[in-house]
């Protein structure tokens, strides 16, 4: 329907309006049947059993939002000649081409802009400081998740859904390592992390040789195995109820405390939660630099491009000698191994950690991250993260929605409604992700970008 | 012995509703090779179509006569949820036709998120219970152990299930092996570009391919509702994971490979169950799928594949 | 099967027996009841470009994929040579020991098919290309070629510890690595192209750029799969120079390859394989002129034209005493010729009365089945067929209404007295392995099920295959017209 071109002239025009009413009318009726069972009809507990509620309006609400939507977007977009869309995205492509570097001066000040973060909110909005500074540890938190599980799913093109795992070993690892050891964050980070590394490669040897979604759906497995463990083995993690008390960290030996020996004493300052948070930042963010860093020099390296060409081909990968097994397991076990730091780093924020916090969908939104940034780019991850994690986060601070609809309405149970509706949105207008071009590893004259219609997806394609 | 053939019977009945979801995960991954993530969450939003309709019909309508109102809300069911697989992959997967592989992956599971908490929002997060409404049994056997009188019993409830299983089936496969539109999809399957040269509808092959996968779904949520009598909206993860393991297990892209896994997958959590601990069945049935992958990449039914040099 | 005992061996002092790098020996593999490759023995000359033919389905790149690791073979020996000489010791001495290879400084064997892919191209050192180009598309040239010297990298990088640290050591080593590739991308002409897409290369490019990368990871032998496919006339010659400098190098060469410009140009030895087994081994100019090549060609290709020179020849060799002064063979072969050209003369010319004569005094036959005696008959496994001097009353049926018999193989079974379906049909597993043995393809006849067809046939029914040849969609040894009055014509 929306392939049908109005070529002009009044009848056309009259066509097409015709046509973009029927079709908002079919997505309306479609909604109508859609939500009959969901919208207008609610069943609560009652006394004697289940009972209903009706709420007739909000269905008919919903069928005339999306009646009008889809008649909008038919009219300035999907059946105008000149779509309002196409409009912008010359405006943007025209501005873009103007600056052919954007992408390393975005990758600068991005960077810049996160060197001085803390104090960029700490003088800017020195009421939600805290809030703000958490928040950019949540997406820097990510955001080295994300980095991690590239190697893994956008260099070496192996799609894991369960590298939840290894964050949960990671900070499994520290919890227990302190619970048990007494051993601090900065002690117990390393081994956190190579515990991680060596799950990954008990967990992929196995099931390396496995192909594209076999693989996909073993790592789901070996990551619901985890957590049902976790869960279950009472005596040793403590199963639901989780390990609470996790040590903070030092900064060499001087903890965020207030009084006598703690940071703030030390250096003098007036003492102040928020050092902590900075603190936790600046761990964050430098870990996550060394993720990059790494990542971008194995990218240079014999290893990391022997990764890409596992992607791009096993099996000429094997008639030049490589070892894929090996390839493969370096690859999972480094991905792993990342994932092992920012759990650790997750457990010592917290304070408190769960399986609860290790779930399914936590792979499925780092996993999302990687492909909606465009897999294999390493900006790509910062940006989505940024766009995915703090995007939904910033709901929470929408308070004009509960004047339109209400007080009773609460922005953040749609908080992963909207997440995976913008997960659908984003995929559709962009299914190779929003940075698509590969930079290659290493150059004779030329650095040219390589489209990402050559690149290939890894296993199955 | 006695014991046994009680789990037999629960892993069997269990493993008719896993093989149900499983055929719309294989059916799905047979035509257009990918996992459909949101498929688990169709079989939930079915068992929430069923549990309403049940209600509107007994509560409102004052239905009283049960198989009546069963066919109807199985029928209501079948239709709603069908709707809902369309619309899934209307919006989200029909885009990406022709794209490359992860782009679908991502939206099932952005897909799978929507309607979780699509639910959640409507209908709220909390537990529906439904109380049995198919009571009493079948006893087939009676003995004595060391703990006591053990009775084996065939419920009603569980013939009806299995019994349903079985007729869907077989009416399954006489539908791909003998329609016009299994042949479609047959031909989809092989080459889906060859299949459209030749002047198969492929778009509407793959619609109502998902349609069939979301009434069976719906039919395996509807008995989900009455078996367990609770239902969430987090039913879908759990029970569609373990369908697509179910679905890799019997051999991806074979129907009767995904019936037969659905029930090695409900054995296995039953006996594990029942003999070992029961907090530990999803680590078994994840570990068997496991194993078996790794010994038997395709499957137990499945086509073996050849590499192409 | 031992259809190569047959032919005059080729000098035995020829490079390939004095100096080989790669021998296959007895190699067979089977795909559950396909038999792919049927106890095949051949050698690689040292320094030689050694061609693999044959007609399409031969086996030539499943003898590949046995050689290169991807395929492990059913049975049989597969060993690779670095160093002078046939080292025989060495390879019965590792074979015997059960391990993989024997490396010393001058001499290392090794054992492929006991060897996984990757370790045939890191240690034995051989390398291939692939017959559908596998190149890393998203990768640029520079890259593919970067990748191809993992091994020696990865040493270089300290098994990448060094290299995430930045030392100098690997700099250097990178450095040569890409002096290497550079080196390779200047005789392969793709050195502009050097940072651009693999996969933006043009087809012809893209062939080269595989060769380069096999280069790249400094073989000693080079397995080549169609290399020439799809080139045009100018890059065709091209690659002829590239596999010449290849040769200089001192990397040896083995290529598949149908372009018979690009074999008999360049190869310095050719095995020629059909439906598995080998018909041929030697030089170019001997293999041209092989008759069993000529046969696989040509002959199974159903072409009107075609003689029947093999089974002519041993048919003669046994007549020739018996009717010295009549001249057979003169007039054998001249009433061959007009059978092929017009159907009608063909069965009545077939029957010659010198070979009636002939027939009688060759008695005493050893399998009295049939009349026409054929040299080395013996030589087959199984059982040569009954076959007649000449057809039934009513003329010979036509055998091309039999899906796989075209107007040269029903000519080929004429020679052998065969002309009607009944014949056909009677046929038990050792008549059908002698006659697919004979006519050099064995297992085609049962793969074609020609008894079933030929009962089905005899019987009076139709096939369907027959139908279309009736229905003059296919071509036939007679025209419809003749061959519906003909017996052999419609039930």
């Amino acid at each position: 329907m929306a392939a049908m071109q109005a070529n002009g002239g009044g009848a056309a025009k009259n066509n097409m309006f015709v046509d973009s009413l029927k079709d908002s009318a079919t997505a309306a009726f479609l909604v109508a049947v859609l939500g009959f069972f969901f919208l207008p009809l609610k069943t609560d507990i009652a006394s004697g059993g289940l009972a209903i509620t009706y709420r007739w309006p909000l269905w008919i609400s919903a069928i005339l939002i999306v009646f009008g939507g889809r008649l909008l977007l038919n009219l300035f977009v999907f059946k105008a000649k000149t779509p309002a869309t196409q409009i912008i995205g010359d405006k943007l492509a025209g501005s873009s081409a103007r600056l052919p570097g954007l992408g390393r001066y975005l990758g600068i000040a991005l960077f810049g802009f996160a060197v001085i973060l803390p104090f960029f909110f700490t003088t800017f909005f020195p009421g939600q400081q805290r809030q703000y500074i958490d928040l950019a540890i949540l997406i820097m938190t990510y955001i080295m998740l994300g980095w991690g599980l590239n190697i893994v799913v956008g260099l070496a093109g192996l799609l894991d859904l369960g590298y939840v795992a290894f964050y949960a070993v990671g900070a499994y690892s520290f919890a227990l390592l302190a619970e048990y050891f007494d051993l601090g964050f900065w002690m117990a980070l390393p081994l956190a992390g190579i515990l991680a590394a060596f799950w990954g490669i008990i967990l992929g040897f196995p099931v390396l040789r496995l192909r594209g979604d076999y693989l996909a759906i073993v790592t789901l497995a070996f990551g619901e195995i985890i957590r049902v463990v976790l869960l279950n083995w009472y005596e040793f993690t403590n199963g639901p109820d989780g390990i609470s008390g996790i040590p903070k960290p030092t900064l060499f030996g001087l903890e965020f405390t207030r009084g006598e020996g703690g940071f703030a004493d030390f250096f003098g300052l007036e003492y102040s939660t928020i050092h902590r948070f900075i603190f936790l930042y600046y761990i964050i963010f430098i870990l996550a630099l060394i993720t990059n860093f790494v990542t971008m020099r194995l990218r240079k390296l014999p290893v990391g491009r022997a990764w890409e060409a596992l992607r791009e081909d096993e099996i000429a990968c094997r008639s030049l000698g490589i070892n894929t097994t090996n390839t493969k397991l370096t690859a999972f076990a480094i991905g792993a191994m990342f994932g092992g730091f920012a759990g650790s780093f997750f457990a010592t924020r917290q304070g408190f950690i769960s399986p609860e916090s290790f779930t399914f969908l936590e792979s499925a939104i780092i996993l999302a991250i990687v492909v909606l940034g465009g897999l294999g780019s390493q900006i790509g991850v910062v940006i989505a993260s940024v766009v995915m994690i703090g995007g939904i986060e910033m709901l929470r601070n929408i308070g004009f929605l509960s004047q339109i609809f209400g007080p009773d309405f609460d922005p953040v149970q749609y908080r992963m409604l909207i997440f995976g509706l913008a997960m659908v949105g984003i995929m559709v207008w962009k299914p190779r992700g929003l940075i698509t071009t590969r930079v290659p590893s290493a150059v004779l004259k030329e650095r040219k970008k390589i489209g990402a219609d050559m690149v290939a997806q890894g296993e199955g394609h | 012995m006695e014991y046994f053939v009680q789990q037999l019977i629960n892993g069997l009945t269990l493993g008719s509703i896993y093989g149900l979801i499983a055929i719309g995960y294989t059916m799905v991954y047979g035509i257009i090779g990918m996992i459909n993530f949101a498929h688990g969450d169709i079989f939930m939003i079915g068992s929430f179509i069923a549990l309403t309709t049940f209600l509107i019909l007994t509560t409102v309508f004052g239905f009283v006569f049960l198989p009546v109102v069963l066919l109807i809300v199985l029928i209501v069911a079948m239709l709603f949820t069908s709707a809902w697989g369309w619309t899934v992959e209307r919006l989200a997967y029909r885009p990406l036709r022709g794209s490359f592989r992860l782009a679908p992956l991502i939206t099932a599971i952005g897909m799978s998120i929507v309607l979780q908490n699509f639910v959640q929002v409507s209908q709220g997060a909390r537990v529906k219970p439904l109380p049995p409404q198919i009571q009493g049994g079948v006893t087939i056997m009676e003995g004595v152990t060391e703990n006591g009188p053990i009775v084996v019993q065939l419920s009603y409830m569980q013939m009806i299930i299995i019994v349903t299983t079985l007729l869907l089936m077989v009416g399954f496969t006489l539908l791909i092996a003998r329609t016009p539109l299994g042949r479609a999809q047959r031909a989809c399957e092989q080459d889906r570009k060859m299949a459209a040269l030749l002047g198969v509808n492929v778009d509407r092959t793959i619609s109502l391919t998902f349609v069939m996968g979301a009434a069976l779904a719906s039919v395996a949520g509807l008995m989900f509702l009455l078996l367990y009598g609770v239902i969430d909206f987090y039913i879908g993860f759990l029970a569609g994971v373990k369908a697509f393991t179910a679905a890799v297990l019997g051999g991806i892209g074979s129907l009767p490979g995904a019936m037969l896994g659905g029930l090695a997958i409900g054995l296995i959590e039953v006996f594990w169950s029942g003999y070992f601990t029961v907090e530990y069945k999803d680590v078994a049935a994840f570990s068997i799928l496991a194993i078996v992958l790794i010994f038997l990449p395709s499957g137990l039914l499945g086509k073996p594949e050849v590499e192409k040099v | 099967m031992n259809a190569a005992l047959k032919q005059p061996s080729a000098s035995i002092n020829d490079r390939w027996d004095a100096d080989p790098i790669l021998t296959v020996e007895h190699l067979t593999m089977r795909f559950g009841g396909l038999v792919a490759i049927d106890d095949l023995s051949f050698k690689v000359g040292r320094g030689d470009i050694t061609a693999l033919i044959g007609p399409n389905g031969a086996g030539k790149t499943t003898v590949f994929n046995c050689v290169t690791g991807f395929y492990k073979p059913t049975e049989g020996r597969i060993v690779m040579r670095h160093g002078l000489g046939g080292q025989q010791e060495a390879v019965d001495t590792v074979t015997a020991s059960g391990r993989r290879w024997h490396i010393s400084d001058d001499h290392s064997v090794f054992l492929l098919e006991r060897m996984p892919d990757f370790e045939i191209s890191k240690k034995a050192r051989v390398a291939r290309t692939f017959q559908n180009i596998r190149l890393f598309g998203g990768m640029t040239v520079l890259e593919n070629l970067l990748v191809a010297q993992h091994n020696p990298l990865m040493i270089a990088s300290g098994m990448t510890i060094g290299g995430v640290l930045g030392l100098p050591s690997y700099r250097k080593a990178e450095q040569e690595a890409i002096d290497k590739a550079v080196y390779w991308l200047e005789h392969t002409h793709l050195i502009d192209r050097a940072d651009d897409a693999a996969g933006d290369l043009p087809y012809g490019a893209q062939r080269r750029l595989e060769i380069a990368r096999a280069m790249c990871t400094g073989p000693h032998l080079l397995c080549l799969d169609e290399p020439a496919a799809g080139l045009n006339p100018r890059e065709s010659t091209e690659l002829n120079e590239l596999l010449q400098f290849i040769r200089e190098t001192g990397t040896s060469v083995l290529l598949i390859e149908h372009d018979m410009g690009v074999v008999m140009e360049i190869s310095d030895h050719i095995v020629v394989l059909d439906y598995g087994v080998k018909i041929s081994d030697g030089g170019a100019d001997f293999v041209k002129r092989d008759p069993r090549v000529i046969a696989a060609y040509l002959g199974v290709d159903d072409e009107e034209e075609i003689d029947v020179p093999e089974i002519k020849a041993d048919v003669e060799e046994i007549e020739k005493p018996a009717r010295k002064p009549r001249k057979a063979p003169a007039r054998a072969k001249a009433a061959a010729k007009p059978a092929a050209k017009s159907a009608p003369a063909r069965s009545a010319a077939k029957s010659t009365p010198a070979k009636k004569t002939a027939a009688k005094k060759a008695t005493a036959p050893k399998k009295p089945a049939s009349e026409i005696k054929i040299k080395d008959a013996d030589k087959h496994p199984g059982a040569q067929p009954a076959g007649t001097r000449k057809p039934a009353a009513g003329g010979a049926d036509n055998l091309t209404r039999i899906s796989g018999i075209g107007p040269a193989n029903e000519k080929k079974l004429n020679a052998l007295g065969i002309w009607h379906f009944s014949q056909i049909a009677a046929w038990k597993k050792a008549e059908v392995e002698w006659v697919g043995s004979y006519l050099s393809f064995a297992g085609r006849i049962e793969r074609e099920e020609w008894v079933k067809q030929a009962k089905a046939l005899a019987s009076g029914k139709q096939t369907e295959f027959s139908r279309r040849v009736d229905g003059g969609k296919v071509p036939s040894s007679r025209t419809s017209s003749r061959r519906t009055s003909g017996k052999g014509g419609k039930a």
